[in-house]
């Protein structure tokens, strides 16, 4: 191999490990946010940019808990008012988009759309976050098992 | 062994293996393993989706130790190996797309969404097909496979980023599954459908390595500049 060839291997085999080494300890990890907590997205709307983006109509990913006992469904399958919750803060949601069948009380959810000047989280889309734990059915449950609580599964 | 089976290439073996384990594997996943509790029956997609992550992501990890063996030692061997694994992952990762969005839609409620894990999982595809695009443009061979060498381990980068992807950023995929979150009752599917996917990726590999190493090995003749059989000499 030339000189010059055995360089650019060098070269190639250090970009490699050096973005990998700043990916993981790197600021990227803080900077590239998926969905926002229901906590950052409250501290946001006290910021005076928001008032900014909401000119612009920016659109933004929440993501927490569905609240027990906070699903409230409206008219037809698809209008949905539910709580949003991280623990620490809430954020009432309602949403136009059909939920999946996952939808239920204290699963995770990741919604899109706007906080409006009322407080009320507007989505279009509900996207559900499912654990990695895969169980079996209790004893007693259908494998089409639906919510205790007798709400629609769709 | 009869003389009929010795002349069996030893690959054919593991694929047969790997075969048979997947008929086994998809039996008990789609059969003998209960419904998800949640998900219910959709949920199996997981006795094929998370074998094939590991299996391309390890298909893809051997790549880039065949590029740097490639380029360490220059055997053409490992040239061999390299093409073969970047075109078995390639296959691997797109069939771990397909299977992840069958299952999104039904249980996250999209087909897909530009979460880190799905993301770079996409550019994990997109960068081994530039790598055997790049494969494509070079005529030398071993210019080709210095070149493979080092495009393969630029993009096997992607390969612990998408691994890890689920723990440095915010996802809607899920969090690793480990022992301790998958019920024993539909881990054994798991396991027999991981061991039938390394064998079939061993398989499909090795097949292709040899493909390679006779190609070498051919020679493009050149037709003699008069023919033998003129009448008259």
């Amino acid at each position: 191999m030339t000189k010059g060839g055995r360089v650019g291997v060098v070269a190639a085999l250090v970009v490699a490990a050096g973005a990998i080494v700043f990916l993981a300890v790197g600021g990227l990890g803080k900077n590239l946010v998926y969905y926002w907590s229901p906590t950052e997205l409250l501290d946001y709307a006290k910021r005076p940019e928001a008032a900014r983006d909401a000119e612009r109509a920016a659109v933004v990913r929440l993501g927490g808990e569905v609240k027990p006992g906070s699903i409230v469904h409206g008219d037809g399958a698809s209008d949905l008012t539910f709580v949003i919750t991280d623990g620490a803060a809430e954020v009432k949601v309602h949403s136009t988009a059909v939920p999946p069948q996952m939808f239920r009380e204290g699963i995770g959810v990741v919604v899109e759309g706007r906080l409006g000047p009322d407080g009320v989280f507007r989505s279009e889309q509900l996207m559900v976050k499912h654990g990695n734990d895969y169980r079996p059915p209790k004893d007693g449950e259908k494998p089409d098992w639906k919510p205790e609580d007798g709400s629609p599964v769709l | 062994m009869s003389g009929a089976l010795k002349r069996v290439a030893w690959e054919h073996w593991v694929g047969l293996a790997g075969l048979v384990l997947l008929g086994i594997g998809s039996y008990v996943g789609l059969v003998e393993a209960p419904p998800e509790r949640y998900m219910g029956e959709v949920g199996r997609i997981l006795y094929i989706h998370v074998p094939t992550a590991w299996i391309a992501l390890l298909t893809l990890t051997v790549a880039a130790v065949a590029a740097g063996m490639w380029l360490w030692k220059r055997r053409p061997g490992w040239d061999d190996v390299q093409v073969g694994c970047v075109e078995v992952g390639i296959i691997l990762v797109a069939m771990l797309l397909v299977q992840g969005s069958t299952w999104a839609r039904p249980t996250w409620g999209v087909f897909w969404t530009w979460d880190p894990r799905l993301t770079t999982a996409a550019i994990l595809l997109l960068a081994f097909i530039a790598v055997l695009a790049l494969r494509a443009f070079v005529d030398d061979a071993y210019r080709r496979a210095t070149w493979t060498a080092v495009a393969t381990l630029v993009a096997a980068v992607d390969v612990p980023i998408v691994y890890y992807s689920v723990k440095w950023w915010r996802t809607l995929h899920q969090d690793f599954s480990s022992p301790e979150t998958v019920a024993g009752s539909m881990t054994l599917p798991l396991r027999i459908n991981a061991f039938a996917l390394l064998f079939l990726a061993t398989w499909l590999v090795a097949r292709r390595a040899r493909l390679a190493r006779l190609k070498r090995g051919t020679r493009v003749l050149e037709p003699p500049k008069r023919s033998a059989l003129v009448a008259g000499e």
